[in-house]
């Protein structure tokens, strides 16, 4: 029995699409059999960002619906045969599912997959209660602003009462040279605040927006900064006990100059 | 260079504590979610347990839902302030 992972955030725009696609890329290049799910039914995205947007003829309301076999809607990923999509349906709303209908598609999934990682959308409606509706596990993503962090908390709250206990932290988008200065919020306080456990750190870097014109995860990019944190909380995700990365060594001239050179 | 700057904004709180200060109260009052009906359901049944024990005043009772004291957890804190008029005595 598989494990299912909900992604979600409260906030709109600070990267669940995004570490979505790339843990699930991460875990089926691990070996691991992967299946992603998108669950914002309306705005579909994540097909977008893993490269996959002209392979869907289903979605996830037609399996529920029964229009077809769940096997049919899912994409199997360009790079990684170990990997699936299951698209969000873009002409339909949030109503078009409900949570036990949810819920039995991801017990469904998780019979086959070692892991099914839901995407979630913005908010704390109907979108929301579906795609936590049969999680097991959840990764709240956030990053260091207020407003992203106050939502994190209202969502930590309501996964709680969901009874989805010990949810795991994603900060993303750390812009280490405004830490250092003390204009962003850091890790420590963000532990502080938040007061749950960290999964990851990401820093902001300028490969998440190019992988994702490309359709390509940086989780496969060896010298991408961001691809790196993205590897170390796959680990983190099965289980193994990797280092926080060092966000100092990440900035200095050496690393750039590695960076320049490709050397990592 | 940073600390260059930091002279020129002076002794100026890092725009960091700033926002993480914010956030802890504004969190304090999100987490609790509390109703004024609430607080008085609890402040009623505060009262009848601790009657048996002393006299309060219970006009002056104040309770509140606030920021803890040793505030490093940033969980709020039910902190009331009720007056006793006399002891009970127990034999």
């Amino acid at each position: 029995m598989g494990e299912v992972i909900v992604i979600t955030s409260g906030k709109g725009g600070v990267g669940k699409t995004t570490t979505t696609a790339n843990i699930g890329t991460g875990l089926a290049k691990e070996g691991k059999k992967v299946v992603v799910i998108d669950a914002d039914i309306g705005l579909r995205n994540l097909d977008v960002v893993l490269g996959l947007e002209n392979r869907i003829v289903f979605d996830i309301v037609d399996v529920v619906h029964g229009v077809c076999k769940t096997r049919q809607a899912l994409i199997k990923d360009k790079r990684n045969e170990n990997l699936f999509l299951l698209p969000a349906a873009q002409t339909k709303d949030k109503s078009a599912i409900n949570q036990q209908q949810m819920k039995d598609l991801c017990r469904e999934l998780a019979e086959e997959f070692d892991y099914v990682i839901v995407d979630c959308p913005a908010g704390i409606e109907q979108g929301f209660k579906n795609a936590i509706a049969g999680a097991d596990k959840a990764i709240v993503v956030t990053t260091p602003e207020v407003s992203a962090v106050r939502d994190a908390d209202r969502i930590i709250g309501l996964l709680e009462a969901a009874e989805i206990y010990d949810p795991k932290l994603i900060v993303n988008r750390i812009r280490i040279n405004m830490v250092k200065r003390g204009d962003m919020i850091n890790i420590e306080d963000m532990k502080d605040i938040l007061a749950i456990g960290l999964i990851g750190i990401v820093p902001d870097d300028e490969d998440i927006v190019v992988t994702t014109n490309r359709g390509e995860p940086a989780v496969l990019l060896d010298n991408s900064i961001a691809g790196k944190a993205y590897r170390n909380i796959t680990q983190r995700i099965m289980g193994n006990d990797v280092p926080l990365m060092d966000l100092d060594a990440q900035s200095g001239f050496v690393s750039r100059l590695k960076k320049l050179f490709n050397i990592r | 260079m940073f600390d260059f700057l930091k002279f020129l904004k002076g002794s100026e709180k890092d725009s960091k504590d700033v926002a993480k200060d914010r956030l802890k109260l504004v969190l304090v009052h999100d987490r609790n979610n509390c109703s004024p009906e609430f607080l008085e359901q609890v402040k009623e049944d505060l009262i009848r347990a601790i009657k048996s024990y002393m006299d309060i005043d219970e006009e002056h009772l104040d309770i509140q839902i606030t920021k803890t004291v040793d505030d490093k957890t940033g969980k709020p804190a039910l902190v009331a302030n009720i007056p006793i008029k006399n002891m009970k005595r127990h034999s």
